[in-house]
């Protein structure tokens, strides 16, 4: 059934979203910055493979013992050793700049608007609203688990389009805010990853490792767990929903009331 | 290989008969041979695990395998490929060839020797063992990172670190037996600049080795402490710090990936020579480029690490870092290539596997650089894009390079020339079948799926399926690759003592096969 599906798929190589090549560029300016940087070192790594391998299938082509090539016994140049060291370092020394830039932008989480703490847990991920009190001292908190089925896991119904990808429980964050992320875990190692934002850290018990996003656009970005963390590492998706600002206090205010409800609080009053 | 066994009564004395000669061996061959063995059969076990992996990923959803196991699945492959399939043979060839190769009628300390390899196949089935136990094998990945693989693991655990002290042990005297086999046991005239490229290539992979199996043993040890001795080196809990179990790891990790390309790199500067019958390009250019990788591949350890929160100067330093080990590998293809220009070239299998080498090892060495590049390894690490990076440093690096050398010393090992339209089959199925599983991990990784996972949403599903339908292509391919070993071993057309028209080097003046013992009186080299 799939080998239909894939020939006809080869068939129309555009129509199908599956036969994705390359990077998402994501939706956030370090994401750009990302995906600038990853196609300017590809067409580095293109011409020279050009160069490199223009050269080598020449040599193969014209140089065969079967076209009657009588081989020289060239084999030194201090010169060509010099070019061929220079050039390639030259070329790193000028890709080496624009990523010190964009790295430096990716470390500075300073001055955000919001913070989360995320926290890995075999195998569930946990969001924490810093200064969201409860009523009680704790902040608002929560926990995001795989919403998927096992029905679907284990081929027994239909796969719906997000599956893998989809929880119980969002991460909710409010679009244009410089959010910063304060990640742990719980047990072992995990790693927060939401490709769109070029987020990736690593969840490490007993650290707190820090990154942060701003996103103009509202909408729904999909990740997964990306550090190995046991049985259940392909099952701990991560899902960001990104809001306008203003539904974004509501939401805070209702979830506040909510869990603290749930768990017998007295909420207090909006905080701000 | 085995077929020296012919060879016996012509000199003084030939091997013992029967069991006991392999057991008890000191010829640099027969424990070369063995080694080689060894080497292949992890690589059908290996082999046999990739298989399973692939099987579970063919398709979304879990069909074939649980997670647990499958998480097994990808470890022991890892682990088996690494330390019992591609190591050993390099080691395999180091043995049957550094002796030949220098003019030394054996390694410098046989009985050592002996004994290195008969550490393997104990520690191997230690290791397979555990997959028997309570509570299962590893699973915890072939980087095994604390606390996964301590606090978390199975009790196996304890099992799996003693396998690989035994490995290690095994590997540290066989690059001490190495090293003195170069320095004690050269011809006369044989000056350490006129040694072969892969003499050269594997004094100093032995010197990586010496530098850092004892590293890896160090973290392992504290592992063990952990786990059985309360200790909380990597338990955070207890004060301890799972990022050092990285730093310690990846300081022996990423001189390891250099210890399984490096005697690559020495292969095929001897095959391309030969074949494009021109003496290699810059051999003291290679001399230096190969020292200085080896160096640089001590400093660049954290670029395993980007996404760990190191401090951003450290970050940077590790990126420059990584970025000029890229120099010196680019060095070495260079010189390849213009050993080919204007040489006189044919395409027999080795050179079909070394020029398959320098293609796809640069392939390679372009997404390795991709990952240096730490603002977008963030985008890349712990995807399917670095499955595609080390596979393709690995598979057309490493295992093509161990090929084209099988292929082209095997006349000298057996005396016969390995029927040639085979191994040019062997080559085409192996070179269709490795690309079309590896090339598409590439995009599956741009795409976003993560690695070491056993099920996968649907966007991810077409190019796994290719990769699946060419892992399977390229797994059975091996095993036409075992038939033409034995058929070689067998009989076929005899070879002449220097196998290839452009062959250069001592071991082509010996008769093919090489007789059981070489060199007892040592050439005379000018
Ligand atoms: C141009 C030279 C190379 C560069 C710049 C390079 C760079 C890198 C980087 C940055 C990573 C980390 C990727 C990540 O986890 O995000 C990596 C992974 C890896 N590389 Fe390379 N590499 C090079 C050559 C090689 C060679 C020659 C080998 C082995 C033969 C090799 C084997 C590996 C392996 C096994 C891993 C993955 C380890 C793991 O996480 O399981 N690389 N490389
Ligand atoms: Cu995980
Ligand atoms: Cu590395």
């Amino acid at each position: 059934m799939r080998v239909w599906y894939l020939l006809l798929a080869l068939m129309a190589p555009n129509a199908m979203a599956a036969w994705e090549v390359n990077m998402r560029q994501g939706v956030t300016e370090i994401s750009h910055a990302v995906y600038d940087l990853h196609m300017t070192i590809f067409w580095v790594c293109v011409a020279i493979g050009v160069v490199v391998f223009g050269v080598m299938f020449y040599s193969i082509y014209h140089h065969r013992k079967s076209r009657g090539a009588v081989s020289d016994d060239f084999h030194e140049s201090t010169k060509l050793e010099i070019v061929w060291t220079a050039i390639p370092f030259a070329i790193l020394v000028v890709m080496a700049i624009p990523a010190t830039q964009v790295l430096v932008q990716m470390y500075d989480a300073s001055d955000s608007d919001i913070d989360i703490k995320v926290m890995g847990y075999q195998w569930k991920w946990s969001y924490e609203y810093l200064g969201q009190d409860l009523g009680n001292g704790e902040n608002l908190a929560y926990f995001s688990n795989l919403a998927t089925p096992r029905q679907e896991v284990y081929n027994e119904s239909e796969k719906n389009p997000n599956y893998l990808l989809e929880v119980d429980e969002p991460l909710v964050i409010p679009a244009n805010k410089k959010v910063r992320f304060l990640i742990s875990a719980n047990d072992v190692i995990h790693a927060f990853w939401v490709p769109d934002f070029a987020v990736k850290k690593d969840a490490i018990p007993g650290f707190i490792n820090e990154a942060w996003t701003n996103v103009p656009e509202p909408g729904i970005y999909r990740g997964q767990c990306a550090e190995l963390c046991g049985e259940a590492h392909g099952y701990m998706p991560i899902v960001v929903k990104v809001v306008p600002e203003d539904e974004y206090v509501a939401w805070v205010e209702n979830k506040r009331q909510q869990v603290a409800a749930a768990r017998g609080i007295t909420p207090t009053v909006a905080s701000k | 290989m085995s077929a020296v066994i012919d060879t016996h009564g012509h000199e003084d004395h030939g091997p013992k008969r029967g069991f006991m000669r392999w057991v008890t061996t000191t010829n640099h061959k027969d424990i070369g041979a063995m080694y080689l063995w060894f080497s292949l059969a992890m690589f059908f076990v290996g082999g046999l695990f990739a298989l399973i992996i692939r099987s579970e990923l063919f398709q979304p959803g879990l069909q074939i395998v649980e997670p647990e196991f499958f998480n097994q699945m990808t470890t022991m492959h890892g682990l088996i490929m690494v330390f019992g399939a591609v190591m050993p043979a390099f080691v395999g060839l180091a043995n049957w060839l550094i002796p030949v190769m220098i003019g030394g009628p054996d390694m410098a300390l046989p009985r050592l020797n002996n004994w290195s390899f008969w550490l393997l196949p104990f520690s191997f089935t230690i290791l397979l063992s555990t997959m028997f136990m309570e509570g299962g094998g590893p699973n915890y990945g072939w980087t095994f990172y604390a606390p996964l693989s301590t606090s978390y693991a199975p009790p196996s655990v304890t099992f799996f670190i003693f396998a690989m002290h035994l490995m290690g042990v095994s590997s540290i005297l066989g690059s001490i037996n190495i090293i003195a086999t170069i320095f004690n046991m050269r011809a006369p005239g044989m000056t350490l600049m006129k040694m072969p490229m892969f003499v050269w290539s594997w004094l100093i992979t032995s010197y990586l080795l010496v530098a850092v199996i004892p590293v890896l043993a160090g973290v392992i040890t504290m592992m063990l402490m952990d786990i059985n001795f309360g200790t909380s080196f990597f338990d955070a809990a207890g004060g301890g710090d799972p990022v050092l179990f990285q730093h310690v790891f990846w300081f022996f990790g990423h001189p390891e990936v250099y210890i399984m390309i490096l005697p690559a790199f020495g292969i095929v500067s001897h095959i391309i020579p030969a074949f494009a019958r021109k003496p290699l390009f810059g051999y003291s250019s290679m001399v230096y480029a190969t020292s200085s990788i080896a160096f640089l591949s001590f400093i660049v350890w954290a670029h395993h690490m980007f996404t760990v929160g190191i401090p951003l100067v450290g970050e940077l330093f590790f990126m420059y870092a990584t970025m000029l080990i890229a120099v010196p590998t680019g060095v070495k293809v260079f010189n390849w290539i213009t050993t080919m220009f204007r040489g006189s070239m044919t395409f027999e299998t080795p050179m079909l596997f070394a020029l398959a080498f320098v293609v796809l090892f640069t392939i390679g060495g372009f997404s390795g650089l991709m990952l240096a590049i730490a603002p977008a390894d963030f985008q890349y690490h712990d995807t399917y894009f670095v499955v595609a990076h080390f596979h393709y440093v690995l598979v057309p690096g490493a295992i093509f390079a161990i090929f084209a050398a099988m292929y082209y010393w095997l006349p000298k090992m057996t005396g016969n020339m390995y029927p040639e339209w085979l191994g040019k089959l062997h080559f085409w199925l192996s070179f269709v079948g490795m690309n079309l599983t590896f090339f598409p991990m590439h995009f599956i990784g741009l795409a976003g799926m993560p690695r070491r996972i056993p099920d996968y949403n649907m966007q991810f599903a077409d190019f796994n399926m290719v990769a699946s339908v060419g892992a399977f292509a390229f797994g059975f391919t091996q095993l036409l690759f075992l038939a033409i070993v034995i058929i070689t071993i067998r009989g076929g057309k005899k070879a002449e003592a220097k196998s290839w028209e452009g062959a250069e080097g001592l071991e082509w003046s010996l008769p093919s096969p090489a007789p059981y013992h070489t060199f007892a009186t040592p050439p005379e080299v000018k």
